[in-house]
């Protein structure tokens, strides 16, 4: 119904440009159900419905944009864009000249609608909350359609649509150690979802031994998917950008200008063959299936959005504008899971990491904090849980020279963030084994 | 939209039910290396719509502003309640929202009308050659960040609130390079309530120049050395060690768990109020919405409660907590006015609004004098902390060696890292009104769903004795 209103509403605007005026419109919107818990009851919950409309006007070599929240009423909704464009028209010609913008063109179009099999709202909170009985279980459902599209006055129509759920979760023991889990998917299965959760609890018995305070220092150290793929979300922040290259803010520098590279064991790619989030991008470019980012360590390509291949004369990849990663997949190695203890044999086992920054950005130097269910191991068993540590290590380390191997088996760590609206995909990656790795207080 | 009126013609089965419309414009100009980045406005708008019923809320929220559209939403908010009712938390009355009558207006010199897109792109291209003062400056970049937020709220039980809040954030930045350091410098990238009167040009030329002229001394200054020395932090550093060490940890939502499966609990527990030596004599920290011009300043939060200075630190001891009514009833620590929630598609939770520390009585030069050997630093660039907010390191983008009671060079990646308690009752020395800066970050984060709302930072330089120090990679 969203993709109807959408390119009629499209073909309606874009009828009444002038012919030296450029558009592109987007959609980005959602009908969610938020259920809020703390220690297995609700806390907070409700319903949004919500869609905003954003505008990109080129007009005399300048650019302006504008967006707003619909109400998806065709009628007001129209003239709420034909007031704004005026306005947009009025200002643009203030404006100064803008030799990178992009102008409109058709690349083809894509169309892709995944249709879920979601719980009904009316069941949610009695279908949620029995299997949490007898745990302090705390976490956040979300659930429903979302939808992003853009048109532009070239021609080209995209959409995208997809039905989810997610329940992002935490079980917590009375020594205050904790399991974090995530179920999603698409088409809700009870009785998989209640086996889901009683697996939670019985790996939360793992953490009723009292833990252990590890002194700062460099250990062997296994860290797990989830915690890994918060190590490459760094690379969306001052890392795998060109742009940030080019400006002086990004981790990869040392790539590009002082030969460094990384271990032969890593190797990360854009791969939009999962179907989870659109190729398509804000101004309606489609990017390749598959794009190898670093290969055996080598920096192969790099995140190039159109707006930076104007500026420095390179091909674009039809990244996002701000050229951060959309789909990524880290390649798996050859260790097998059941063997990370053993090949770990003495050291510390990470399953999740929480609060990364770049404490130095163009050094590559990361730090964080161990968190959730972490362990001390001694000659290939878990001894105890470890008490939370805090970490300040390279990519060149850790990702590099420390990277001793790479598990056989790819995850994929959903993306539950709802900031401004519910996000799509997620990152696929292993777990990896390190020689050396530096907790620091 | 009269809410009161809408209020009186809804039919519904409900104990209580609250509407809170909120609108904001926000609009953003960038020009970056002297070519327009962005100019671009958003405007966000639509209506929360807040049910009680058996003890428990539910919302919804929509952006159909016609009377059937509210009903439907209306409805919905109340199906939500009726089927968690029997699961709640907690069983709440309509105590948590008080009929509150009021309005807030920002404080402004200079309307958001006064300056035209076009007059504003002119002076951040002029920002960008005020910038652009040496070869070795790579990359510059000039920010203006302009926000009008309407909230009008209205409740069954007789809340009728209007609030108008203007923001003004600017940011200035340069990035140089010396062979192979490269070195960012900012202005921070902070903001106030105001008006258009941040882009006096004079004012812009000045906080240019800084920028440039520090992110040349930077690319040819020494690394930060690593020991354990005396630190100093200027008040826009202080800012994110507020926000962070003392602000999150205090939030009474965390302490009762609601977070702890995203931004954290906390190492505070409810029995530490009027007990805990949080730290030394002289940390006096206050919330204090009613400061003119600090961006979290407001006359009610989002639950109708009338705002009020209150002190939350008081001679180093931990008084009181940043929870609103709901986490009164809760908790029973005593109340403030932070229920807030970023737009009109979120719940209100318990934020940090404006949380200050107070001035002492050091002179910027009574605190270098008294510095044997120690670092002082500038605005934040790195930050990280657990998620019981121990354990924290961060980092600044500009430092300077004081020796032997004197600042005698710049030093260029300057970190540090300690654990809260010890950290704040090793305050050796709180500066006075002279060294006492506003500070605001559009950018805190928290909530699920996730909410980044605006939060205002105020400290005057502090003095912290025997802290890790370090440098970069």
């Amino acid at each position: 119904m969203m993709k109807e209103y959408f390119f009629n509403m499209a073909d309606k605007v874009i009828n009444t440009l002038s012919n030296d005026e450029h558009l592109t419109l987007s959609i980005n919107g959602e009908d969610s159900e938020f259920i809020r818990i703390n220690n297995a009851k609700v806390r907070q919950l409700g319903t949004v419905t919500d869609a905003t409309i954003g505008m990109e006007l080129i007009k005399n070599s300048r650019k302006i944009e504008m967006s707003f929240t619909i109400q998806r009423d065709v009628d007001k909704d129209f003239k709420l864009i034909i007031d704004y464009l005026d306005i947009m028209r009025k200002n643009i010609q203030s404006l100064p000249e803008d030799p990178l913008c992009i102008i409109p063109e058709d690349h083809g179009s894509l169309d892709e609608e995944y249709t879920g099999d979601l719980l009904n709202t009316k069941d949610s909170v009695e279908s949620l909350l029995p299997v949490m009985s007898g745990v302090d279980l705390i976490g956040i459902w979300a659930s429903g359609d979302v939808f992003v599209g853009n048109a532009n006055s070239a021609g080209q129509k995209n959409w995208f649509s997809t039905q989810t759920f997610s329940l992002d979760y935490s079980l917590i023991n009375p020594l205050r150690k904790m399991v974090k889990e995530t179920y999603a998917g698409t088409h809700w299965d009870q009785s998989d979802y209640e086996n889901f959760v009683n697996l939670s609890k019985e790996k939360l018995l793992m953490l009723n031994e009292k833990s252990r305070k590890i002194e700062p220092g460099s250990y062997r150290t296994y860290i797990a998917s989830a915690g890994v793929s918060d190590l490459i979300d760094m690379f969306s922040w001052g890392g795998v950008s060109e742009n940030a290259i080019r400006k002086g803010r990004s981790s990869f520098i040392k790539m590009r200008e002082s030969g460094e590279s990384l271990s032969p064991c890593f190797s990360l790619k854009e791969d939009f063959s999962s179907g989870t989030v659109p190729r398509f991008n804000s101004n309606g470019e489609i990017a390749d299936n598959e794009l190898p980012l670093i290969i055996n360590g080598a920096l192969k390509n790099t995140l190039i959005s159109t707006r930076t291949a104007n500026e420095y004369k390179l091909s674009s990849n039809f990244a996002s504008q701000g050229e951060y990663l959309r789909s990524p997949v880290m390649q798996e190695g050859n260790i097998s899971e059941q063997d990370v203890l053993s090949e770990l044999d003495t050291g510390v086992y990470l399953s999740n990491l929480h609060y990364l920054n770049w404490s130095d950005q163009l050094g590559g130097r990361v730090t964080g904090m161990t968190r959730y269910a972490c362990f001390w191991v001694e000659n290939g068993e878990i001894i105890s849980p470890i008490d939370d540590m805090r970490f300040d290590d390279t990519i060149y380390n850790f990702f590099g020279n420390n990277l001793e191997s790479v598990t056989d088996k790819l995850r994929l760590n959903p993306s539950v963030g709802t900031y401004g609206g519910r996000n799509l995909g997620g990152v696929h990656c292993p777990g990896i084994i390190l020689k050396s790795f530096a907790l620091t207080l | 939209m009269n809410l009161v009126d809408t209020i009186n013609k809804l039919d519904l089965d409900a104990d209580w039910l609250g509407l809170r419309e909120y609108r904001e414009n926000t609009t953003y100009h960038v020009i970056r290396d002297k070519n327009p980045l962005t100019n671009e406005t958003s405007i966000d708008h639509g209506l929360m719509v807040e049910v009680l019923k058996d003890g428990q809320f539910g919302y919804c929220g929509t952006s159909d502003l016609s009377f059937n559209g509210i009903q439907k939403a209306a409805t919905n908010a109340l199906d939500s309640a009726v089927k968690a009712s029997k699961h709640s938390v907690f069983s709440f009355n309509d105590s948590v929202r008080p009929g509150s009558k009021g309005q807030y207006i920002t404080p402004l010199e200079l309307p958001f009308d006064t300056l035209s897109a076009g007059e504003i792109n002119d002076i951040l291209m002029k920002a960008n050659e005020w910038l652009l003062i040496d070869d070795r400056i790579m990359s510059v970049s000039a920010m203006a960040m302009l926000v009008e937020t309407t909230i009008n709220y209205a409740c069954s039980n007789g809340s009728d609130i209007q609030q108008k809040i203007n923001i003004v954030g600017s940011d200035y930045s340069a990035t140089a390079k010396n062979g192979n350091i490269i070195q960012t410098r900012t202005d921070g990238r902070s903001g106030n309530q105001m008006g258009l009167e941040r882009f006096n040009q004079d004012l812009v030329r000045e906080k240019c120049n800084k920028v440039s002229t520090q992110v040349l001394e930077l690319i040819e200054a020494d690394q930060c050395p690593t020991g354990t020395m005396s630190l100093v932090l200027a008040p826009d550093q202080m800012m994110l060690q507020i926000h962070e060490s003392i602000g999150h940890p205090l939030e009474i939502d965390r302490i009762l768990g609601d977070e702890r499966n995203y931004a954290g609990w906390s190492f505070v527990g409810l029995e530490d109020f009027g007990k805990l030596k949080y730290g030394s004599d002289i940390m006096n920290i206050t919330f204090d919405p009613t400061i003119e011009n600090e961006m979290a300043s407001y006359g009610f939060d989002d639950g109708g409660f009338k705002a009020s200075k209150q002190h939350i630190i008081k001679d180093g001891i931990l008084m009181r907590g940043l929870g609103a009514l709901e986490s009164q009833e809760r908790s029973d620590i005593p109340a403030v006015a932070n229920f807030r929630s970023c737009s009109w598609n979120r719940a209100p939770i318990d934020r940090m609004a404006n949380l200050n520390l107070e001035p002492g009585n050091s002179s910027f030069d009574d605190i270098i004098s008294s510095v044997e050997y120690g670092v002082y630093m500038e605005t934040n660039r790195s930050w990280s902390i657990d998620d019981y907010r121990n354990k924290f390191q961060f980092g600044s983008e500009y430092g300077k060696l004081i020796e032997n009671g004197k600042i005698t060079k710049t030093l260029r990646d300057p970190n540090y890292r300690a654990i809260t308690v010890p950290f704040w009752n090793s305050l050796a020395k709180v500066g006075n009104k002279e060294t006492f800066e506003v500070h605001g970050t559009p950018n805190c984060g928290k909530g699920e769903p996730n909410q980044v709302i605006r939060v205002g930072h105020a400290s005057p330089v502090c003095l912290f004795d025997d802290i890790q120090v370090f440098g970069g990679a």
